[in-house]
């Protein structure tokens, strides 16, 4: 075999490789240039920008305004990742137990949860959280509680509260397939044989599922933790629909007022470059397990 | 057979699982049944002091009402195009690269499946503003052919965001289907092109299908870009528009019916087309972390 360079697979790559560096590795690059720069309103009507280095994220992060942004973003999206993960493994674990009619009944249910597109989703929730006419009051009410009337949205904790089972309702049923296809892999046999042994619920749980379903747990969790860290829509649509904003903001919403409302591209960059350099860690793990079946 | 459901029925665990497992069901339904059952009634029902659990006596005005709007058909006609355009060039671009990166050993092979796999990773909420403002001075240079509140930099936009994912997905089913196979071919007189269209393409057929729906799938939902770039009324896409919708609610009382009918139009479709791929997104996400 003679050795010579193949053009084939150069050409194949080219439009995706030219769309991925028009479309996304040019606004990285531009980014991370403004993000050194002030690039405020000036800037808009054209004055240049002035070169400022690092100054944006050193005032990030020493602003307590944005400083509490970064706080609640994380926060929200550990609390939310957690729950996540935690009733997705307890559906499939369901799933694993239940009859086989009542298996497909919670497996259609939770598909059509996954299925509705988030706005879709969004605006449903309102409904049922609405504070007038929402079955959620109606519900509470009913049981005794005075709920009659109650703005959800009003205090940012019961706002998140609201935000987080939306998020953990939209996301469960992907933790809770993914986890009960691991479970697939454990065999009755074994756990049979423990039980005859006089294990425990909790010790089968413990000792023999967990270790097997533990890889597909922690890509679960980290695939949760990236998603729910760039929460956007839900949070927008909840703020849009009567919240205080300021004290409501998390990541995505705080850079869309920062740079799209308030015109100030220089900081907006800045925490968009911090959202990814967060994104691209928390991601290396994920990628790694990826190429490892390449 | 009869063995089996007689063990089932021995099993007190088996129907408490089961119970528990209907009960869960009916909570996380519960949202999807609302909006259809909403959909059905009138405001004034629905605004009630006490709600109404069973659409009984319900009608399909709330529709006749989305429709008679007109600014539903404009905004469809937006999220097609825009989806369409993406879904087509995504497929195409992503399913040349997945035969590169399945069917050849070059140079810098490594280096694009791993750049495909973190670019996938990137957040929209991290890259807005810059397409934002790439978008608007696109826009300046080539006379809003392509730029902000332009159907095509929405759609190129999309393709950037889809495509990672569509080539990982791609790459499986092209490395499912043997080289071998179209070597055959060739050796019995095919040529390279007649051979990889005839054998190796009909086999790809489900692929295609699949990822096509995934590109689908997000381009229609996909909302944050959406908001940033496409800024008119009058060039809404779809969930833009049912955004909207609910937000006329700040002046006069929110038409509840109206707004899940409008709901139960963006959903469905998505619903009929999101369970023919569903299998294939679960494992192509969680792929190596299940055996087998």
């Amino acid at each position: 075999m003679t050795k010579k360079i193949q053009w084939s697979p150069y050409l194949l790559l080219t439009p995706a490789v030219v769309i991925l560096l028009a479309a996304l590795a040019y606004p990285v690059g531009w980014q991370l240039w403004t993000s050194l720069t002030k690039y405020g309103l000036a800037q808009q009507f054209g004055q240049p920008p002035e070169f400022v280095g690092i100054d944006n994220y050193v005032q990030m992060f020493a602003t307590p305004q944005i400083w509490g942004v970064i706080a609640r973003s994380i926060a929200f999206c550990l609390v939310n990742a957690v729950l996540t993960v935690a009733i997705g493994v307890g559906l499939a674990l369901l799933m694993n137990a239940a009859g086989k009619a009542a298996r497909m009944v919670l497996q259609v249910a939770l598909l059509l949860a996954w299925a509705m597109p988030v706005v879709a989703a969004m605006t449903v929730w309102l409904w049922l959280f609405n504070w007038h006419h929402g079955i959620v009051n109606w519900l509470l009410s009913s049981f005794g509680l005075d709920f009659t009337g109650h703005n959800w949205l009003e205090n940012p904790l019961s706002f998140y509260f609201v935000a987080t089972v939306i998020v953990v309702w939209m996301s469960v049923p992907f933790v809770a397939f993914s986890v009960y296809a691991g479970l697939t892999q454990v065999a009755p046999e074994i756990l049979e044989a423990a039980q005859v042994d006089g294990a425990s619920g909790w010790q089968r749980f413990t000792a023999i599922i967990l270790p097997i379903i533990r890889p597909v747990l922690m890509i679960v969790l980290l695939l949760q933790v990236i998603w729910d860290l760039r929460v956007f829509t839900q949070i927008k649509m909840l703020q849009d629909a009567g919240a205080d904003y300021t004290s409501t903001n998390l990541l995505g919403t705080f850079i869309y007022s920062t740079g799209v409302d308030s015109g100030d591209f220089g900081m907006a960059a800045a925490m968009s470059v911090f959202v990814l350099l967060l994104t691209m860690a928390l991601s290396a793990p994920y990628v790694r397990s990826l190429m490892r079946q390449d | 057979m009869a063995a089996n459901i007689v063990k089932e029925k021995l099993r007190p665990g088996r129907v408490v699982a089961s119970i528990a497992a209907m009960a869960v069901a009916l909570v996380w339904v519960f949202p999807v049944y609302w909006m259809l059952s909403s959909a059905l009634l009138p405001n004034a029902v629905l605004t009630s002091t006490t709600p109404t659990f069973l659409p009984f006596g319900g009608s399909l005005d709330n529709f006749a009402q989305v429709f008679a709007k007109g600014t539903f058909f404009q905004a469809l006609g937006i999220s097609l195009v825009v989806t369409l355009v993406a879904v087509f060039c995504c497929l195409l671009f992503a399913f040349c690269a997945a035969l590169a990166i399945s069917r050849y050993h070059f140079k810098g092979r490594t280096s694009f499946v791993l750049a495909v796999l973190f670019i996938q990773m990137l957040p929209a909420e991290g890259l807005f503003i810059a397409q934002y403002k790439m978008m608007s001075s696109v826009g300046t240079a080539t006379g809003n052919a392509i730029g902000l509140n332009s159907v095509l930099g929405l759609s190129l936009l999309y393709i950037a965001a889809v495509i990672p994912f569509t080539v990982w997905m791609l790459r499986g089913f092209v490395a499912g289907v043997p080289a071998d196979l179209e070597e055959a071919a060739m050796v019995d007189g095919c040529s390279r092109a007649k051979a990889f269209f005839r054998i190796t393409f009909p086999l790809l057929a489900p692929g295609l299908v699949a990822s096509g729906v995934y590109a689908f799938l997000q381009a229609w939902n996909e909302f944050t870009v959406a908001l940033v770039i496409m800024q008119k009324e009058s060039m809404q896409t779809l969930p833009l528009w049912l955004r909207t919708f609910i937000q006329a609610s700040a002046t006069r009382e929110t038409d509840w019916g109206q707004v899940m009918a409008a709901s139960t139009l963006v959903a469905v479709p998505v619903i009929i087309f999101f369970l023919l791929v569903q299998g294939r997104m679960t494992s192509g996400l969680v792929a190596g972390a299940v055996k087998g």
